[in-house]
């Protein structure tokens, strides 16, 4: 079963181009990073996703129907774009009330999502004055008032503490944990690689990588051989994959740790340092990445 | 519409600040006028001889109370522009044109109570200060009802046109500018215009043709009360179309 099913999505402002082709599928019992540098795409297809934004062309389906043809969404699909588009001036409580009245949710049930986020005590305060992360709180749990199965949640950690990030990533965790769907976007790899099991990556409004997080790994960067050697420019020839001089060091890719080992120690040459570099998700999302982010800074 | 729609909208509007106090304002804009005009021509000289008339004289404060009203009902949906929390909304209501028909129902029941209360409490403070003076009357002439009645109903007209406009606009300031040209501005600046033509413009501009229903006497060029409510309910009714058009059609 699918939860969301996006097909050839696409949507232009004008001569921009936002979203380009975009065909994905975002999957229960999981958290689904949605990755890409700013600019990307992602609160655009989510706004898509949400029935917020028209798409251009291509179509986007949760559990088969339009976000528009859901009858009561709130019980099937709960979302927090921006944590900050909230009326300042209403008390969280009768925010989340009007949200849940105008999907038969009980009264009840705001004060329980209240409690599950932890804002009971403030429940009686006007928004206006909640700082990021407790604005944020009241996102998730307006997300949750219908006890959906879908979750959406745009920057969830953006700006937040770490004590903040901790929780929400513990959150998300915990839902998919349940079986729900988790789709989470972020530009920071290294947010999704400790919250998401799926990642889909998009660049430039288009799709760069779907696969799971380990397996996204050997999308890209493959890994090296460090070497270091003081008759480095002996043993390099000698080597079978391909070397690259990197300082005081080189970086061998194609062949393993081990097999440089047997090479130098046949040659008789001194190794100094001898190490295998596992890729990093950073590294691979930046590579992934190189060429579709929006504004590059330009090295001094 | 489902009554969910209408309990939320309800909450909505009961849980900001800002409704009751344009409510309050609009309320005492009314019972000012409908006490000081008075006062002013009680005590001039021969008062009963002025050619004005009771009823219309308690119920001066119409021309401000109907921005003040307007503004409320500019912000019932502008505010939800102005901070995002549209897309809130709009996720628990896919059905964009549902939630705004939502809003003016809410909207329409609370201002008619609302200003409908005010302009009995104008009349009736407005013919205690104009006690004696012979200009003073009661609901039981002719004519008084309606016209108190009338301007509870221009009033809360002049509320909604101001929220289809917000509906329109999306933007506060814009809205509210916008309500001020169509209720205040053009109607006076059209008697300007000349021939038969600008008699016509006149006639079934905006509030020249809604402010009818709120005064006694019809004046001569003028619609008949009803048809007068009738031809501004029909300008609200047109604004409103192509708003929800717009609202269905736009990216929230």
């Amino acid at each position: 079963m699918t939860a969301i099913t996006a097909t050839n999505l696409t949507k232009r402002y004008g001569a921009t181009v936002a979203v380009q082709d975009l065909t994905f599928e975002v999957l229960p019992g999981r958290v689904t990073g949605f990755l890409g540098p700013n600019g990307a795409g992602k609160s655009t297809t989510m706004r898509m996703i949400l029935g917020l934004d028209r798409p251009t062309s291509g179509s986007v389906k949760i559990d088969g129907r339009s976000y528009a043809e859901l009858r009561r969404p709130l019980n099937k699909i709960g979302a927090l774009l921006d944590a900050k588009a909230v009326h300042g001036g209403r008390t969280a409580h009768n925010h989340l009330l009007a949200l849940a009245q105008s999907n038969g949710i009980s009264a009840k049930r705001v004060t329980e999502v209240l409690d599950i986020v932890g804002l009971t005590e403030v429940a009686g305060r006007r928004i206006g004055g909640f700082s990021l992360g407790m604005g944020q709180r009241l996102g998730i749990a307006a997300a949750m008032l219908g006890d959906p199965e879908i979750l959406i949640f745009d920057e969830p950690v953006n700006g937040l503490d770490p004590e903040g990030i901790l929780w929400v990533r513990t959150f998300m965790r915990k839902l998919a944990a349940e079986g729900r769907t988790v789709f989470v976007s972020s530009h920071l790899m290294s947010e999704m690689a400790q919250t998401a099991d799926h990642l889909i990556v998009i660049g430039k409004g288009q799709l760069i990588a779907d696969a799971e997080v380990g397996e996204f790994i050997g999308l890209s960067s493959q890994g090296y051989v460090r070497v270091g050697s003081p008759q480095l420019s002996q043993l390099a020839p000698l080597l079978g994959g391909e070397a690259v001089l990197h300082g005081d060091h080189l970086r061998v890719t194609g062949v393993t740790a081990a097999e440089v080992g047997e090479t130098a120690a046949r040659a008789g040459l001194v190794l100094h340092e001898l190490t295998f570099v596992q890729p990093t998700l950073e590294a691979a999302y930046m590579e992934l990445t190189k060429g579709s982010v929006e504004y590059e800074a330009v090295a001094a | 519409m489902s009554t969910l729609v209408l309990r939320s909208e309800w909450t909505k509007l009961r849980s900001v600040r800002s409704t009751m106090w344009t409510l309050i304002a609009t309320a005492v804009t009314m019972l000012a006028f409908g006490i000081l005009l008075p006062l002013a021509v009680a005590n001039s000289s021969n008062p009963a001889e002025s050619g004005l008339n009771g009823t219309d004289l308690s119920l001066t404060g119409l021309g401000l109370a109907a921005l003040t009203i307007a503004a409320l009902g500019v912000l019932t949906i502008s505010g939800e522009y102005r901070t995002g929390s549209i897309r809130t909304s709009f996720l628990a209501v896919p059905g964009r044109v549902n939630m705004l028909a939502g809003k003016a129902v809410v909207f329409t029941v609370v201002s008619l109570v609302v200003t409908t209360a005010a302009a009995f409490l104008s009349f009736f403070a407005g013919q205690l200060v104009l006690d004696g003076t012979g200009l003073e009357t009661t609901l039981g002439a002719p004519g008084v009802v309606r016209t108190v009645v009338g301007a509870g109903l221009y009033l809360t007209a002049s509320g909604l046109l101001g929220l289809v406009l917000g509906a329109l606009i999306r933007h506060t300031p814009g809205a509210i500018v916008s309500a001020i040209a169509l209720i205040l501005v053009l109607p006076q600046i059209s008697a300007l215009l000349p021939g038969q033509w600008g008699e016509t413009v006149r006639t079934y501009l905006t509030s020249n043709a809604g402010q009818q229903i709120a005064l006694l006497e019809t004046r001569p060029g003028m619609l008949e009360p009803w048809a007068g409510l009738g031809v501004y309910l029909l300008w609200i009714a047109v604004i409103g179309i192509v708003a929800a058009v717009l609202l269905h059609r736009r990216d929230a």
